[in-house]
């Protein structure tokens, strides 16, 4: 044992001293981990860590090269997903799977209904099972809703259920709330407590710090592959976890520059999209960074999407620069000098199978070309050079993006948009879900872009981004701008004021 | 080495090299393939898949496919045979049957970009309403007497040579398509948009525009190749090249082109319209019953749907295990 383990009850599932490797590739050296009962241990570490690789081991799909993996103490070998869901351990992942047309109950009980004669499906137990179980979690859930339609919280606490149906005691939550709203956040905190009260041992993995010290009592934490720390929360700052993380002190993680702003380089006025957002009006400075704040599903992304002309507006007008966008039509706001960095980077920002070099490319198909055709010298080293400044880290260019991790692509989406020169950028949630020492990265790019007079507008739901990063913030509730608020201003309680509809500050 | 280790399970170049095999195995062991008349039958039959697989290889790139061509070139041989009876001149017939065929590509393509329906669904439909269209104009005529230096063109050779007269304008449409699938702007985006529709059109790709575009190609080519057809069998009938849609999709599947869009090169296209074109010359040849060639046409188009995707296996494999070493 390296590392401190306090007397109490016996860990139910524990690594110990685990390797384990992908060719050459060493995804983990000597990891060791205890999970207790009736206690949340967060698992820490940048993006390629090991994180995954550790979280597939205990879930049975890799099976470790080297160490042991201990189930109430005892040495046990998971021969697949199987072995380890009968042991008690249930993994859920940041996006569910469920299947869409099934109502709850039915997903919940998919392949193990309970039967009545001649092998009919009991409806009226399994909706009472499911019922249970919600109330166990202290849910209201209609067992009898379709799946689809269910938000990204209401999926997974669909799968925590399922998960608590096979009697699950160790319950690893690869990064949950990547894609939840605080109050979602709150409920699936308020789940994950009262699980832990039941005696569950939780294994929880977020890049967002002050999670894992708002429910977490142990932390362990991964760096390339190898074990750094395991430790108590209690005591630790964030600036400790930080450091054990990245390996050095982070250089500030936002870097906010003072930027005179300049001419008004974004006009939106009296926007509307009927049922999604009203009478949006706002301007975007050159070398200003705006914030645009709001829970999700406000009605930001819907805006941007507008703006950039992905979908259409139904009244009102954009202006980049002076000139008008036509209404629907991305490839005019393109050559007005306008980029947009999509929310769903996998869906949106990149064409996976795609190499590195063609999807920066893509931006440039109509700049970069002679005689008609594509010149692909000059593609080649726009994306080179672009992908060599964002530090995007790749083997060759040629290979797909699907092959780098998440930060690394997001930053190959920030090099194919920075590639156009644009003279206003939009960014919608840059930072969601990639690791720490990239997020300052990119903070640190946005800062250098409006230095260099580009007037960003930032969409993000996370709060300490916004208030670090923007000179002004708009805060978007319910499809309308309720409240601008200068830097000087804006704090967390006067953007969650205007955010949740209580009277702006 | 891995660069050529990666190359070499490319999906396309297989489908190249089993051709050659395939062409030299009957060059030396089929009687009566080599002789340069049925070489100029092999390569006359296997001209209206070969054009018509030009845009279809682009279409389905692009993510879409169109099931009515075979259609849309009997319609054209049925209006340019109405159309000679009723004495016109063939020199503003062709134009106006191209020009249809233009309609025909129109109306799937507006259907599919502008209503967001399925093209699969689309041109099953149009597929049935254009052949309805090709029997109500010509009934069960068959016209015959088109001008002699017209189905000379399409049905004669290049000198003393095995290539029919047709291979060359052939070739230029070739060279036009691969230039402009693998070479322009446009052809890129294809790629993109076969693979992701959504990204695509976050980068400014005008997606629809593109389809379109794709979609009135092809109904040009289709009615090219049904104006062909009739010259070169000296028959325009209602029923010209029934079922053509189906070679033409074995072909550009076989061919390595990935049914979901995003993938394949007109090279491997070209080269399973030749393969599928030469193997139905060498089992006629061979006195392969007509119901066996089916079943081997059959058999060939699952093979091509699940080649590729094999050959991709092997070659992630290889290069996972050239990033290890």
């Amino acid at each position: 044992m390296t590392h401190p383990s306090d007397t109490g009850p016996a860990p139910v599932l524990a690594l110990q001293d685990v390797s384990k490797s992908f060719g050459a590739v060493r995804a983990l050296r000597d990891v060791s981990l205890e999970l207790f009962p009736g206690e949340v241990h967060a698992l820490a570490g940048e993006n390629g860590a090991g994180k995954s690789t550790l979280i597939k081991t205990l879930a049975g799909v890799h099976r470790p090269d080297a160490g042991r993996v201990l189930l109430d103490g005892e040495p046990v070998v998971f021969h697949g997903p199987g072995d380890a869901r009968d042991a008690g351990i249930a993994v859920i992942y940041q996006e569910p799977t469920l299947f869409p047309d099934l109502s709850i109950a039915e997903n919940i009980f998919m392949g193990r209904q309970p039967r009545r004669a001649l092998g009919r499906i009991d409806h009226k137990a399994t909706r009472a099972a499911t019922t249970a179980l919600m109330k166990r979690l202290g849910v209201a859930l209609d067992p009898d809703r379709p799946a689809r339609g269910l938000s990204i919280a209401d999926q997974q606490i669909v799968e925590i259920a399922k998960a608590l149906s096979f009697d699950a005691r160790v319950l690893i939550m690869d990064e949950p709330t990547a894609a939840l709203t605080g109050s979602e956040v709150a409920r699936l905190f308020g789940v994950v407590r009262t699980l832990r009260d039941q005696g569950a041992a939780v294994l929880f993995i977020s890049h967002r710090l002050e999670e894992i010290f708002q429910i977490c009592r142990r932390v362990t934490t991964l760096r390339d592959g190898a074990w750094i720390a395991g430790e108590l929360v209690d005591g630790m700052t964030e600036d400790d976890l930080v450091r054990r993380m990245v390996g050095r002190d982070l250089d500030e993680l936002y870097p906010k520059q003072d930027v005179p702003a300049g001419e008004v380089a974004l006009a939106v006025r009296r926007l509307t999209r009927e049922g999604i957002f009203t009478d949006i009006s706002f301007e975007v400075r050159s070398g200003e960074i705006v914030g645009l704040a709001g829970l999700v599903g406000a009605g930001r992304t819907e805006v941007a999407r507008a703006v950039f002309g992905v979908d259409r507006w139904d009244a009102g007008e954009v202006e980049v620069r002076g000139r008008k966008l036509t209404n629907g039509a991305p490839s005019v706001a393109m050559s007005a000098g306008l980029a947009l960095v999509p929310e769903d980077r996998r869906a949106q920002g990149l064409v996976m199978d795609m190499s590195i070099e063609r999807n920066i490319g893509l931006t440039g198909l109509r700049t970069t070309v002679k005689a008609g055709l594509v010149d692909r010298g000059a593609e080649r080293s726009r994306s080179l050079d672009w992908a060599v400044r964002l530090q995007v880290k790749f083997a060759r260019i040629a290979d797909a993006v699907s092959t780098l991790s998440g930060g690394n692509q997001q930053k190959v989406v920030l090099a194919k948009w920075l590639a156009t020169g644009p003279r206003v950028l939009i960014v919608d949630e840059p930072t969601r879900g990639i690791d720490v020492g990239t997020k300052a990265e990119v903070h640190r790019l946005l800062g250098e872009l409006a230095a260099d007079g580009v007037a960003v507008l930032m969409i993000s739901s996370d709060l300490p981004e916004i208030l670090g990063m923007a000179d002004r913030v708009l805060v978007m509730h319910e499809g309308r701008i309720t409240a601008e608020i200068p830097r000087s201003e804006a704090s967390e309680e006067t953007v969650m004021a205007a955010a949740t509809g209580r009277a702006a500050a | 080495m891995p660069d050529s280790l990666t190359r070499a399970v490319r999906w396309d170049t297989v489908v190249g090299a089993l051709l050659i095999v395939l062409l030299l195995l009957s060059f030396g062991f089929v009687d009566g393939f080599g002789n340069s008349l049925n070489l100029s039958f092999l390569i006359g039959n296997t001209l209206p898949i070969a054009l018509i697989a030009l845009p279809m290889t682009l279409l389905v790139v692009a993510g879409e496919i169109d099931l009515s061509v075979a259609s849309t070139a009997g319609l054209s041989g049925a209006v340019m045979g109405k159309l000679w009876n009723e004495g016109m001149a063939i020199e503003t017939i062709i134009p106006l049957c191209l020009l249809l065929g233009v309609v025909c590509g129109l109306v799937n393509g507006l259907l599919v970009t502008r209503l967001g329906l399925p093209s699969l669904a689309v041109t099953i439909g149009t597929l049935a309403a254009y052949r309805g269209i090709a029997q109500i104009v010509l009934g069960s005529d068959a016209v015959t007497d088109f001008p002699t230096q017209y189905q000379d063109f399409a049905a004669g050779r290049l000198g003393d040579t095995f290539l029919p007269r047709a291979f060359l304008p052939f070739l230029g449409l070739l060279v036009i398509a691969v230039v402009v699938l693998h070479a322009t702007p446009f052809g890129r985006s294809l790629f993109a948009v076969g693979a992701s529709e959504e990204a695509a059109r976050f980068a400014g790709i005008r997606v629809k525009r593109n389809k379109l575009v794709l979609f009135v190609a092809t109904g040009f080519m289709a009615s090219l190749t049904g104006v062909f057809w009739a010259l070169h069998y000296a028959s325009a009938r209602y029923d010209n090249a029934t079922g053509l849609e189906l070679s033409v999709v074995a072909a550009v599947l076989l061919g390595g082109i990935d049914f979901d869009g995003g993938r394949g090169t007109l090279g491997g296209a070209i080269a399973g319209v030749f393969l599928l074109g030469a193997l139905q010359n060498v089992m006629s040849l061979l006195n392969v019953s007509a119901q066996s060639q089916i079943v081997v046409t059959g058999v060939l188009l699952v093979v091509s749907v699940l080649g590729p995707r094999v050959a991709r296996q092997i070659s992630l494999a290889r290069h996972r295990a050239a990033k290890a070493v």
